[in-house]
């Protein structure tokens, strides 16, 4: 299945903005997450098509993750 | 004395009389300062009736008793007066250094009264205080205006507060300006210096703002810093990437509100983030006084630099307007800082005169410049320019698109609350939040009470941001404990590091009180509804406590928050509930006289 990544802020850093991955069934963001090598707790906001999620969310195809570290308000 | 300077400077511009008068610092302390002090005054000294641009509305510009202490974020003051755009009690907040230059003089407070007869500016010099003529000045874009004063007086340190162009020529979107890019940008406050003839207030000091227990707040201190640097919004996210970080991220739940709230996702939101302003536009930070922080940002663009942009002024004139060129919304943003406008409100009443151009109200031959249309980046540019120097439909413009709106008989198509601008957060998809619009004591505002904090950004805890249930008692947590900041004369921003406890440390430390955390809450909410009653009296009442229809009715029609409108109608019969009102919106008898109001 195609699972679409967005990163945003510094985790764009030695990484990419946005990529798509070919991943399979049953994948959770979790896995997604170690493949980057970002830990769940340097992540403040974790989006699944931009729905709150937890790391044990199991991803479907067509599915996009937005992740940001600790940002700020405006 | 600790903390406040204990000094009232009263400035009659009508008579020309200048008088210092002591601080009742019971009356001090029971308000905090700042925005609860000012509002104290200005409720108790002028017909809530009166008209906002007439010599009988006072403006008053006041510190917090943390204000240019070593506390940190203590650079601020606010500006309070009757607004002329909302009618209501206005408070318009700003950084920079102007505030604690004021206190460095000995003042708490300036109460300006009266019409000056000339276009004037007040020169305070410590003690000395003196009104002098600024027919010079006049017309002079902020810039401009700023040197030209620190010439006249002969000091580059001086601190400079002046409008521009749309204050002298009274629109209600006008703002006030400090340090050529720090802005009191709400509600109108540039006009009533305008309406007065008052161009500036420039202002040196010499003194000191000492606390009332030095080893205490020095070990106090040093924690409160340990605590901001070690956040990760306030040691990393804004220092790194300014307020405009927020970009993505509210575009990635689906509430960047897009084409003046026709939609809630801009697919090009990245071209305009706080990431590609850091990657290409950048030049440095520009931190406020004794700020740990440094969200401000310094900025280039061909030949132009200046200060800003910050993420309220990207959305308006971004993805508000369709606009994904952040060259041109950094210049449409330095126009609003030369001309004195607040960019919340010019962008977003562009937006609203795009979507009036859109559906035919406004025709092409009204307009004697650009056509407004959604996505052009000349359009925000030279429009804002136009609405600065109040030329041609530009002066239309610049009433702010409530006003505009109305007079093509839609004004349901303004996105405002109590005639004031919403800023750039899709209520439909943060119920909280929408609340708090609804109910903002200032009208259509963010900085009341965030509740993006724990709606989307899980500080200090994450909430359901579609959910209703407690979302009353946050709303009012919120904006208690936001008058308290604001009165005390910090950053809202510490909120993401500090919490009511650390506040009441500093100001006993500081001011030398015994004031429990309730104690302080108390305050705040004594504040809110001082506040409120201003404006019951101003003939505002809870009929105006809504959102506009669009957003009350049509259901987000894209992206990740679809389908979801805002629920008002359940939530402030339990907001007015939660404030001790009645089911009116009035404040009980019992509510006023526990608070001791």
């Amino acid at each position: 299945m195609k699972i679409e990544i967005r990163l945003f802020a510094t985790f764009r850093e030695g990484r990419f903005k946005k990529d798509v991955w070919e991943l399979p069934e049953g994948t959770k963001v979790i896995d997604v997450l170690n493949r980057l090598g970002i830990k769940p707790e340097e992540i403040a906001i974790l989006l699944v098509n931009g729905l709150d999620a937890e790391p044990d969310h199991v991803l479907k195809d067509g599915d996009y993750i937005s992740l940001f570290p600790p940002v700020g308000g405006g | 004395m600790a903390g406040y300077c204990g000094k009232v400077l009263r400035v009659n511009l009508s008579t020309g009389e200048i008088k210092k008068e002591p601080l009742d610092l019971e009356v001090a302390k029971k308000f905090l300062g700042g925005r609860g002090l000012g509002s104290y005054f200005l409720a108790n000294e002028i017909d809530p009736a009166v008209d906002p641009l007439s010599p009988e509305n006072k403006i008053i510009f006041a510190t917090g008793p943390l204000t240019g202490s070593s506390a940190p974020t203590s650079g601020r003051y606010m500006v309070v007066t009757k607004s002329p755009l909302t009618g209501a009690i206005a408070c318009s907040n700003s950084g920079g250094f102007w505030g604690a230059e004021l206190k460095f003089a000995g003042y708490d407070l300036i109460i300006v009264e009266g019409k000056a007869a000339n276009p004037s500016y007040i020169y305070i010099n410590d003690d000395t205080v003196e009104i002098r003529d600024a027919q010079n000045y006049w017309g002079k874009l902020v810039s401009e205006t700023t040197e030209l004063l620190q010439k006249e007086v002969g000091d580059p340190k001086a601190r400079v507060l002046t409008i521009g162009p749309a204050g002298e020529k009274l629109s209600p979107i006008a703002a006030v300006m400090n340090e050529k890019y720090r802005a009191a940008g709400r509600s109108g406050v540039g006009a009533v210096m305008g309406s007065k003839n008052l161009k500036a207030i420039v202002v040196r000091g010499s003194g000191k703002v000492e606390p009332a227990e030095p080893e205490k707040t020095k070990e106090l201190l040093s924690r409160l810093l340990k605590k901001i640097r070690e956040d990760g919004v306030t040691g990393q996210g804004l220092p790194n990437y300014g307020t405009a970080v927020l970009v993505n991220i509210i575009n990635e739940n689906g509430i960047l509100p897009t084409n003046n709230f026709q939609k809630a996702y801009f697919p090009t939101a990245d071209a305009i983030s706080g990431e590609t302003l850091a990657e290409k536009y950048l030049v440095k930070k520009d931190p406020c006084y004794r700020c740990p922080i440094a969200c401000g940002r310094y900025c280039k663009v061909d030949d132009e630099e200046g200060g800003g942009p910050e993420y309220e002024t990207i959305w308006a004139y971004g993805a508000d307007c369709g606009v994904d060129d952040l060259a041109a919304i950094i210049k449409a943003n330095n126009l609003c800082n030369e001309y004195g406008l607040d960019t919340i409100s010019a962008g977003a009443t562009i937006a609203c005169a795009m979507e009036l151009y859109e559906k035919g109200y406004i025709k092409k031959e009204e307009l004697d410049g650009p056509e407004l249309k959604f996505g052009s980046a000349e359009a925000i540019v030279e429009w804002t320019r136009k609405m600065g120097a109040g030329e041609g439909f530009g002066a239309k413009l610049a009433l702010g698109s409530y006003r505009l709106a109305e007079s093509y008989g839609v004004p349901e198509l303004s996105m405002s609350v109590k005639k004031q601008e919403l800023p750039a957060y899709d209520p439909r998809g943060v119920q909280g939040h929408g609340l708090q619009y609804a109910t903002s004591n200032r009208g259509g505002c963010h900085v009341r009470g965030y509740l993006i904090s724990p709606e989307v950004l899980g500080s200090p805890e994450k909430i359901d941001r579609f959910a209703l249930e407690g979302k009353a008692n946050w709303a009012k947590l919120f904006q208690d404990l936001t008058a308290v900041i604001d009165s005390l004369g910090l950053c809202l921003f510490t909120s993401f590091a500090l919490n009511a406890d650390d506040y009441r440390e500093l100001f006993n430390y500081i001011v030398g009180e015994n004031y429990t955390t309730e104690d302080i809450l108390t305050a705040g909410e004594r504040i809110w509804n001082l506040e409120r009653v201003f404006n019951l009296k101003a003939g505002i009442d809870s009929s105006q406590d809504t959102l506009p229809k669009r957003l009350l009715e049509e259901p987000i029609p894209d992206g990740p928050s679809k389908g979801h409108k805002h629920r008002l109608a359940e939530l402030l019969p339990e907001y007015y509930k939660v404030r001790g009102w009645d089911e009116k919106g009035v404040p009980t008898a019992e509510k006023l006289q526990a608070l001791g109001l």
